[in-house]
């Protein structure tokens, strides 16, 4: 299981990675979205990763990371979902208002020269 | 009145001033006079304590581990500066009421007025050589707003602008001067500093740091080569000009100069560079002086000459100097502040300042000109007035100095032509403008100005004569206890007497006057006609061409270099920025090598393994079908993110499988608005050859750097996941989640209670960012092509009736094509409201919060808004988000203030435990109230978010506002 995160969180940040570096917006706004994934993914995994522990107290459990999951990169994680939202709707916009006033949805706002 | 009230009050009513209303020229001018002279007794009440050598300080501490400590000071020589500074700026808060004109907005010229006086305040009594600067490089920045205080006007702008840069530049050499000399010394404490002078003269850094500070001091008091702002600067209200150049502005380098004297002077670097500035000054100004053409202008260039003279005396390295410099502070602050208002009054009853022109005004206005008359007089140098006294103890000076052989004959000789000069142009003030015929052609015909506009005159010109006559008993003790600090504690001998019988002096002072009459008579006929556009010789040492020149060669040099080390291109920049990135993760990876650990794995799972690999293949389909086919990569982009929502679930993590969830619907819906504003993408564009390879270089660099991140991020996760876990901080959270944040979902405690701050931070960052895109979208004008009608419509015939062209306008059937839809959704509205509100309860004990339900009710409203259309919504419910996020940033503040006002930590929780009747026992916890703000703005901001949007559709679609189809582009939109 350890594999498949691993190569699935890096797969999710090569993808993004290719594609922030494209030249049209949308390209760059998914491979925002991607590597967000990829990292949210990777942050949550700094935490042990357990089937069936979540952080959620119970009575008559001891307190401790051997019977709960770290709630710790949760919490990290559940921030930063909401804040690469707000960064993909600010992106979108100013890609719309810079196609808006442009007239290109390239990330220069022109067509490159050759 | 305590020092540190003492400097705030400026500032507080700097405040205040600039609050009232446009037009309260009274009450403006009453605010700043009373501050200033409020200030005024309280600093003279002072005297006693700083009278024989002694020193007012407070401390207050701030950064004590750095040696930052706010520091006043006042000594006897801060002292008369503060006196100088509040005094006058009584004075000329009641000459400003009467200058300036009703259509001015005085709120803005007395806030920058009052704050200035802080500023320079600040500066005189200054304890601490950093907090000097502070408020030196203040003066700078107030000086620039009050010299552009007309910005309308170019010359204004232009003015102080240079005089910014010009004094800005000198500040931040100021700054690095002290620094240094702060190191040398071992404290920025200006006690320690003055103690130290044998110490700083003889280290090795002296002749770097005496020049730096040199030139923050001739920078700031416009010596040579640096005058070049001061004329420019008259283009500030004369009010501005009395204070800036008179007492204040130009005098804080001539301060500084006097206040380092004990720890900076002595040396020979000293004398020359100083004395050497300083004579050059004197004669450049003097001598350009008497070619003015404008009051102001005639002024400035005295006020640069006088300057000089100041900063000469400063610089002989003789302690008697040094009084004489104090006492020519003095009364140059007053002589020139009286004149600069005299021309002031002259400006506005006339309506010019053109010496040409003004003629006669003696019999206009016999008061002003008397006034006028004596002060250029004590400019001038005349006995029985105190520029007479100070200019006498300059000659004496220049005389019995003891330095080289032709420094000793020429220094004296510079001061008689000087004194000659100024003799000149005080008469041009004088008999130009108030004597022979009666000007005939002025803009107005001049009257006596109003009775209290006068006075401030009147006063200042009643000192220069009560000083000049008995100077011993006015000034004598005020000018030993502030000339005593500059010279290091023992005062020279001198003595303030009118008359020392015939020597050098005197003798020096005959000649100068008798000279000054013969060049203006000589002068006065070419002058009065013109003959002189430009003071002769010296013209060409133009400095304001220089400083624009070097300042378009920086811009150019600047602009070079930002060509070739930087680029526009964001491809570049993000290329760059992962590189480094990168290569920050591979250095200590290569250095230390990266092993797997052996930690127990997880058991496996086949349906895990295949879940996955269908997102992996997802994600690169995305990754290459991004250009092409942007729903498809939507579409495929989404399966990763569900898949990253199940892997939450399987590795129990249920609010982040929540959440992520339904901000994965929200953004879909969201790009999903945004696709249509996209261009269309024309596959078959036929590229340039060449073009292709160095695309194909640049793809294939980019795939390099993909993988290698990939792979580095993989590699990185695989060794945490094998690695044993450090668990030091977790457990923590664990055990402390029920008993103090009184909730069992340690994930929701963490975020409402124990990491509160940073949740707070990011609801701000969310409202600022829904703030931006309404903002952004409400300028946003759509491109032509993607406001057509969709192709469908398009085709059809214009005379086919059917309510497909325009279904939201149509009468009949088309209203109600999306009826069963709508209808089911509303039903749906109140249940997910209840779903909300379930997941809000439950929050802070299972899985839920504030964030998914303010997302899960936002998504309520906005399947609305997709089912029935913006208008119908918005007829039927009046959705505010702005007042949803206002109130839920105020409620989250709030429960965080509340806090603190029991006395505990910004943002600690309570939790109260009740017993209700029937229900039970409930826990609630003040974080509950922080979850609600929590909740609030994050419906209030996703619903800005969508419906901004959303309503760009609704625009273009308005009856009328469509644009005609544009003929080229016939394909599908």
């Amino acid at each position: 299981m350890e594999e498949v995160i691993a190569i699935a969180i890096g797969v999710l940040a090569a993808s993004g990675v290719w594609l922030i570096l494209r030249p049209r917006t949308f390209q760059v706004i998914m491979g925002l979205c991607l590597l967000s994934y990829g990292v949210n993914l990777f942050i949550f995994s700094m935490g042990s990763l357990f089937i069936g522990k979540e952080p959620i107290i119970k009575d008559g459990v001891p307190q401790d990371l051997l019977h709960y999951t770290d709630p710790l990169p949760q919490a990290l994680v559940l921030t930063a979902i909401v804040i690469s939202f707000a960064m993909t709707a600010l992106f979108l916009v100013v890609l719309l208002a810079s196609r808006g006033l442009t007239g290109t949805d390239h990330v220069d706002g022109r067509e490159p020269k050759e | 009145m305590s020092l540190i009230v003492l400097l705030l009050l400026p500032f507080v009513g700097s405040c205040l001033a600039a609050v009232l209303p446009h037009n309260a020229r009274n009450s403006e001018s009453l605010l700043a006079g009373l501050i200033a002279l409020i200030g005024t007794v309280s600093v003279a009440m002072l005297y006693p304590q700083i009278a024989n050598g002694g020193v007012i300080r407070e401390e207050f501490s701030w950064l004590p581990s750095l040696g930052l400590n706010l520091v006043l000071r006042m000594d006897g020589f801060a002292w008369l500066f503060s006196l100088l500074v509040l005094g006058i700026g009584t004075l000329v808060s009641l000459y400003a009421r009467y200058y300036m004109s009703p259509n001015d907005p005085v709120p803005r010229f007395f806030a920058f007025f009052l704050a200035f006086m802080g500023a320079m305040l600040g500066l005189v009594i200054s304890g601490n050589l950093i907090q000097m600067v502070f408020f030196w490089e203040l003066t700078s920045l107030f000086s620039f707003l009050l010299i552009g205080y007309w910005h309308h006007r170019a010359d204004a702008r232009r003015g102080a602008y240079m005089a910014l840069m010009v004094t800005g530049a000198g500040g931040l050499c100021l700054l690095a001067g002290v620094l240094l000399l702060g190191h040398v010394v071992g404290s920025y404490d200006l006690d320690k500093v003055l103690a130290a002078g044998d110490l700083i003269r003889a280290h090795a850094l002296y002749p770097i740091l005496l020049p730096l500070i040199l030139i923050g001091a001739l920078t700031k008091s416009a010596q040579f080569p640096f005058h070049f702002w001061l004329p420019h600067a008259m283009a500030a209200p004369t009010p501005v000009s009395a204070y800036l150049h008179s007492a204040t502005m130009v005098k804080a380098g001539v301060f500084l100069l006097a206040r380092l004297w004990p720890s900076l002077a002595g040396s020979e670097e000293w004398f020359w560079i100083v004395g050497g500035a300083g004579a050059c000054t004197l004669m450049l100004g003097a001598y350009t002086a008497m070619f003015q053409n404008d009051l102001k202008g005639l002024l400035a260039y005295s006020t640069i000459s006088h300057l000089g003279l100041i900063t000469l005396l400063l610089g002989l390295n003789s302690p008697l100097a040094a009084v004489a410099a104090v006492f020519h502070i003095l009364n140059h602050a007053t002589f020139k502040a009286s004149l600069f208002m005299a021309a002031g009054i002259i400006d506005h009853e006339s309506g010019t300042r053109d010496i040409r022109r003004l003629s006669g005004l003696f019999r206009l206005i016999p008061f002003t000109a008397t006034l006028a008359m004596v002060a250029s007089a004590s400019m001038a140098g005349v006995p029985l007035l105190n520029g007479f006294l100070s200019k006498e103890m300059f000659f004496a000076e220049t005389v019995f100095i003891s330095s080289t052989a032709w420094v000793e004959a020429g220094l004296p000789v510079i001061a008689t032509i000087a004194g000659t000069f100024s003799v000149a142009y005080a008469l041009r003030f004088t008999v130009d403008v108030f004597f022979g015929p009666t000007a005939t052609d002025l803009p107005h015909t001049p009257h006596e100005p109003p009775r209290w506009m006068r006075a401030p005159v009147e006063l200042l010109v009643l000192t220069c004569l009560v000083v000049g006559i008995f100077p011993a008993q006015a000034v004598g003790p005020l000018l030993a206890a502030a000339a005593l600090p500059v010279v290091g504690g023992t005062l020279p001998e001198y003595s303030l007497a009118i008359w020392h019988g015939w020597n050098a002096p005197i003798i020096m002072s005959l000649i100068a006057t008798s000279g000054g009459i013969l060049v203006y008579l000589l002068l006065r006929k070419q002058l009065k006609g013109g003959r002189f556009p430009h003071p002769p010789f010296v013209y060409r040492l133009n400095g304001k061409r220089l400083f624009e020149q070097s300042q378009i060669l920086m811009l150019r040099l600047a602009r070079r270099l930002e060509h070739r080390i930087s680029t526009r291109r964001l491809q570049v920049q993000l290329f760059m920025l992962v590189l480094v990135a990168l290569l920050a993760g591979l250095i200590p990876m290569i250095h230390h090598g990266l092993s797997w650990g052996d930690r127990p794995k997880i058991a496996g799972s086949g349906v895990f393994v295949i879940l996955w690999l269908i997102a992996i293949a997802c994600a690169l389909g995305a990754a290459w079908q991004a250009k092409y086919h942007r729903l498809a990569a939507l579409t495929m982009v989404s399966v990763c993110g569900l898949m990253t929502c199940i892997t939450f679930v399987w590795f129990s993590a249920p609010d982040l499988a929540l959440t992520q969830l339904v901000v994965e619907v929200v953004t879909t819906v969201l790009i999903l608005l945004g696709l249509r504003w996209l261009p269309r993408r024309i596959e078959d564009v036929s590229p340039l050859p060449g073009s292709i390879g160095r695309a194909r270089v640049r793809r294939v660099r980019d795939l390099l750097l993909s993988v290698l991140v990939g792979g580095g991020m993989a590699a990185l996760s695989y060794a945490m996941l094998t690695r044993p876990t450090p668990n030091d901080i977790s457990s923590f959270y664990l055990s402390r989640a029920l008993p103090e944040g009184g909730g069992s979902n340690a994930v929701n405690v963490m975020l409402v209670d124990f990491r509160g701050f940073d949740t707070l931070g990011e609801i701000t960052v969310l409202v600022a960012v829904a703030l931006a895109v309404f903002a952004l979208l409400r300028r946003f004008r759509p491109p032509r092509e993607s406001i057509q009608l969709p192709a469908q419509q398009r085709l059809l015939a214009p005379d086919v009736v059917t309510d497909l062209v325009n279904p939201r306008s149509a009468s009949d059937t088309a209203l109600g094509f999306m009826m069963v839809p709508a209808v089911l959704v509303r039903l749906l509205l109140p249940v997910a409201l209840v779903i909300s509100m379930y997941l809000f309860m439950r929050g802070h004990n299972q899985p839920g919060g504030g964030f998914v339900a303010g997302l899960v009710m936002s998504v309520a409203f906005i399947l609305q808004y997709m089912v029935a259309g913006t208008q119908w919504v918005e007829a039927q419910m009046s959705l505010r988000p702005l007042r949803w996020m206002g109130t839920g940033l105020f409620c989250a503040t709030l429960t965080g203030v509340g806090a603190l006002a029991f006395g505990y930590p910004f943002l600690t929780t309570h939790t109260a435990h009740l017993h209700l009747p029937l229900l039970g026992d409930f826990h609630i916890a003040s974080a509950l109230f922080f979850d609600i703000g929590v909740f609030t703005v994050v419906v209030g901001s996703t619903l800005l978010i969508l419906t901004a949007l959303a309503h760009q559709s609704v625009r273009s679609h308005r009856p009328g506002s469509l644009p005609k189809p544009i003929a080229s582009s016939g394909g599908v939109a």
